[in-house]
């Protein structure tokens, strides 16, 4: 080998057009070159094309971000970690967070959804804790475009594909069609894993000469570039992007994950991160930042798993299952015993320095030097042009007068249960594996699932919520609404938010109608947090979901959790017995404006989300929460998409056990097709036996919430006098079939 | 009675099996590494479900090449007790302890859901505690749990009453419905001709707390205990 290593690998010249390709600005191509006081390497420049790219630095999203609020009492772990994390009692905690891994699953299905379970249950196990339970969230295109069976297909085995054969349950989640999607469509993976309070880890690099560590998989030439792909829009050229998609390889993430864990049973370690987006680069600046010390990589030490790599691709490349450690000096020997004994490669790759740098070598020379700070705390921010878009005032025009009411309510109602994104979603949840790990106590297909924390009396609500119609049409009240539905699905069950994560899901950050819709979005999360009392822990934000220029909905979805003391006084959606009550708390008003029997049965994305008074809402979830706490409700769901007759039906057929019916009488003197199926908030459905129906009175004029008796369960038909009369039979088969109908 | 459960690379409701034994049900349990030799005394070892070697080749054809597969293969041919739970079902017929062989679902997609299962023997220590007609209610989550063997086999099988289980509507009627996937005659558990190894598709070990949506797991698992105690009775 007399060739010198420097031309083993291709170093170009760095020119406009290669700055202009790897995403950076003149302006910030300006500010590498001010900073460094000389030209970028060609290796440099990958460097700070993903480390200064929307999906690592935020750049866009942070200065709205700062406006959530993320202290709580409980709170162990804000955001800015791998995961945030919160305290549950007993020297236990639970980490959580969603990520969004939109991009690639719409490139590549199968597996841009699997490496999305990859690297969120990564993220939680870095942290110390064992996942125990999935949830996801997910936005196809409308049901009829052609490539929506498709892409639903193979996102939900790649969901499957991954989380069952890592032994993770899918414990439940949401999923949506809307044409908005057609060519973006959302995968939010969301991950909670439980901590011993004493045995938290992060991502920090500290103590100058302890070694940095690679374990895991080899490194490939996968992925290269996935970050800056996820900080771009969609066109027609950029379909040919497949190669960028990860490959996910759940066998070595489920060995990954032991050998972690039994690592993490030692005191070997000093920090620990996940290889994500920018990979090896990201995770080793990101802990050097966060322990304010400098990091040593020799990129020809790396694991390989083929020739010829040059440092560039080594230090971009998105291989999966790959974490970086920092140990204690002296453990290293100790360490690759446990990684041995699980088939992983364990290699000392660098050390931390005291000298603040980034510092690359390949074959004894140096490939790269920049300075930690201004990767990390010094990257670009922008506070970016927002603007109300043109034609808000006139999505928000709705005169009801012009929407004809269906001369059959019985034949509309029908309908509307068979959209596909009212009708059941078993063909998809039973894809996933629900009850490994032996904690789950409600399954998917409830409000929100729970599961048992072993070893105490407590349980675990879950769920997510995101409803982007309400957000196109008004983004802060949207963004108020995704947070406190959240909120009621755990009171329904019977729990109290702890915290939520978010996934923010918008267009291009550099299209001010998008900036406006985000900062609108940012502002109602928060006043819905705040009047809720729920910090915001972890979340992830991923602008660019869309193509030529047109953006999808704006789309947060949030993951809430919450905790219930005694979880065997956990109440589900489901009506129990014959001769039960039916009572709704909450009041209906006229509202059908973002409605999704607007939208199905009209065609119309108009008018102005359901009003909302965030003390009612609190109010309707407090009384809930004391009548479950008293033991009195034998059932209870939340009235949303579809409205009241939906949820009734829900009620009826939804369950495990074999469908009840129901004879509801309605009094409100409103338009019918408002009364069946406004989306008004703040309402619940609940259940009991009529003689607990004095207590529950008491407790809703103490908390000043409307409590209506409504109807009462039994029979063989599902009845709303006068308006709906349908066989049992008959609503399940429509509710079941909806969805599965259509992919076959 | 002492119970042990292999973890193989990849197996995923080790732990289930594990906790299930102990907490639920107050069994002596203890893991066992694949690597190693078997060692120790046992009344039954369980091969669990989950992902062996990711499932990359055949289901369950790399594991029994595993270290600790040897001394299984001994255990089970001096009459120890073997139960293997879906990947660990799917091993013992790569084995050749089970006869048989499990492939892909006729739906061709994973399946998660809760089954009922009638009983077809009881004269096995697997089920001796349960009743011969009698409707257990299972979970069941597979990709690749659809039975089969060839009419040779089958017959044998029949012969010897080594169909232990079989999946069923609510009332207990051999269905295609009821059938998650595709197993020829609805085939669910079956044991070998010397009635100590058995697997299964379903996991009752997800199934032994009320609190998890039923406990018909438990009776497997104490069928099995009651048998145990009932040697070691005759053997005192």
């Amino acid at each position: 080998m007399l060739e010198p290593a420097r031309e083993e690998f291709p170093q170009p010249r760095v020119s406009p057009e290669i700055v202009a390709k790897h995403g950076l600005t003149p302006d910030e191509y300006q500010k590498i070159v001010k900073a460094l006081g000389r030209e970028p390497t060609y290796t440099e420049l990958g460097v700070f094309s993903v480390m200064w790219s929307e999906h690592c630095s935020y750049k866009s999203s942070r200065y709205y971000l700062k406006n959530l609020p993320t202290e709580g009492p409980y709170v162990l772990q804000g955001p800015g970690e791998n995961a945030g994390v919160v305290d549950i009692g007993g020297g236990l905690a639970v980490a959580f967070k969603m990520e969004s891994h939109n991009h690639p699953s719409f490139i590549e299905p199968y597996q841009g959804a699997a490496t999305g379970v990859g690297g969120i249950l990564r993220d939680i196990f870095t942290m110390g804790a064992r996942p125990i339970a999935s949830l996801n969230s997910l936005r196809f295109g409308s049901i009829d475009h052609p490539r929506t069976r498709y892409l639903l297909s193979g996102v939900v085995a790649g969901i499957g594909g991954y989380g069952n054969c890592i032994g993770v349950p899918t414990v439940g989640g949401e999923c949506y069609f809307d044409a908005c999607y057609n060519a973006n469509i959302l995968v939010n993976a969301f991950t909670l894993g439980i901590v011993k309070k004493k045995r938290i880890f992060t991502g920090i690099a500290k103590g100058a000469g302890n070694p940095v560590m690679y374990v895991g998989s080899k490194t490939g030439r996968d992925g290269i570039h996935g970050a800056t792909m996820a900080s771009e829009s969609f066109s027609e050229e950029k379909e040919q992007r497949r190669p960028t998609v990860q490959v996910g390889d759940p066998f070595t993430e489920k060995l990954l994950l032991e050998a972690c864990l039994e690592l993490m049973e030692k005191d070997f370690i000093i920090g620990i991160q996940d290889m994500g987006a920018a990979g090896l680069t990201s995770s080793s600046t990101e802990m050097a930042g966060r322990g304010g010390c400098g990091i040593e990589l020799d990129l020809s030490t790396v694991p390989l798993r083929e020739k010829g790599m040059t440092p560039y691709e080594i230090l971009l490349s998105e291989s999966q299952e790959r974490m970086l450690l920092v140990a204690k000096k002296g453990t290293e020997d100790a360490i690759k015993k446990i990684f041995d004994k699980w088939d992983l490669d364990a290699v000392v790759v660098g050390r931390v320095t005291d000298d603040q740098q980034f510092h690359a070598l390949w074959q004894g020379e140096e490939v790269a030097r920049i300075p930690i700070r201004m990767l990390t705390k010094d990257a670009p921010v922008y506070q970016r042009p927002a603007t109300r878009p043109a034609n808000h005032e006139q999505i928000q025009q709705l005169d009801l007068s012009s929407v004809a009411e269906p001369s059959d309510l019985s034949a509309a109602f029908k309908q509307l249960l068979a959209s596909p994104n009212i009708a059941s979603k078993e063909w998809i949840y039973r894809q996933y594996d629900h009850f490994v790990r032996t904690n789950t106590v409600v399954a998917p297909g409830a409000d929100a699932a729970v599961i048992r924390i072993k070893g105490t009396k407590k349980g675990l609500a879950l769920t997510v919520d995101g409803n982007s119609r309400y957000c196109y049409l008004d983004p802060y009240v949207g963004g108020v609404l995704a947070v406190v539905e959240a909120a009621r699905n755990l009171a329904c069950v019977g729990a109290r938010p702890i915290g939520l994560t978010d996934c923010l899901n918008f267009g291009s950050p550099e299209n001010p109608e998008v900036m406006w819709q985000f900062a609108q979005v940012i502002q109602g999360m928060r006043a819905a947090c705040l009047a809720l009392n729920v910090p915001v822990v972890s979340g992830n934000v991923s602008f660019y979901n869309e193509t030529d220029g047109v953006p999808i909905h704006p789309t947060p979805t949030i993951g809430m959790v919450g905790i219930l003391d005694k979880v065997e006084r956990l109440v589900t959606p489901w009506f129990k017995s014959s001769g039960d009550v039916v009572v709704m708390l909450g009041r209906t008003r006229e509202e059908l404006g973002g409605s999704e029997y607007l939208q199905w049965l009209h065609g119309l994305t108009r008018g102005t989300p359901p009003w909302i008074d965030l003390k009612m809402e609190q109010a309707v979830q407090r009384c809930c929460l004391e009548a479950i706490d008293q033991g009195m409700l034998r059932s209870a769901h939340d009235i949303s998409d579809g409205g009241l007759a939906v949820a009734l039906a829900e009620c009826c057929i939804g369950g495990p056990e074999k469908p009840l019916g129901v004879r509801v009488q309605t009094h409100e003197m409103i338009r019918a097709d408002a009364l069946l199926f406004s989306e008004s908030q703040s309402r619940i459905i609940v259940s009991l036996e009529e003689e607990d129906m004095g207590r529950l009175q008491e407790i809703g004029t103490r908390h000043n919430v409307p409590v209506q008796q409504i109807g009462v369960v039994g029979g063989t038909r599902f009845s709303i006098q006068p308006l709906v009369q349908l066989p049992l039979e008959e609503l399940k088969s429509i509710w079941s079939n909806g969805l599965q109908a259509r992919l076959k | 009675m002492r119970w042990a459960v292999i973890t193989f690379p990849g197996s995923c409701d080790d732990h289930d099996v594990f906790d299930s034994l102990k907490s639920d049900l107050g069994q002596q349990v203890k893991f066992l590494w694949h690597k190693e030799e078997l060692k120790g005394n046992f009344d039954c070892i369980v091969l669990p479900g989950g992902f062996s070697y990711g499932d990359y080749l055949r289901c369950g054809a790399v594991a029994r090449f595993s270290p600790i597969m040897r001394g299984v293969v001994k255990f089970a041919q001096s009459g120890g007790l073997v139960l293997g739970i879906c990947n660990g079902f799917q091993i013992l017929c790569e084995s050749g302890l089970l006869p048989g062989a499990l492939v892909r679902n006729a739906g061709l997609q994973f399946v998660c859901q809760q089954v009922y299962l009638r009983v077809e023997e009881i004269d096995t220590p697997f089920t001796g505690g349960l009743k011969k007609g009698q409707l257990l209610r299972l979970p069941v989550k597979h990709g690749e749990g659809c039975y089969y063997a060839d009419a040779k086999t089958l017959e044998r099988m029949h012969k010897n009453r080594q169909i232990l289980l079989r999946y069923v509507d609510s009332k207990g009627k051999i269905t295609a419905t009821a059938n998650p996937n595709g197993s020829l005659e609805n085939i669910a558990g079956v044991c070998n001709e010397g009635r100590n190894v058995f697997g299964l598709m379903p996991h009752p070990e997800d199934a032994c707390s009320k609190i998890l949506g039923g406990d018909d797991g438990a009776r497997i698992f104490m069928s099995i205990a009651a048998a145990c105690a009932e040697r070691a009775r005759r053997h005192a």
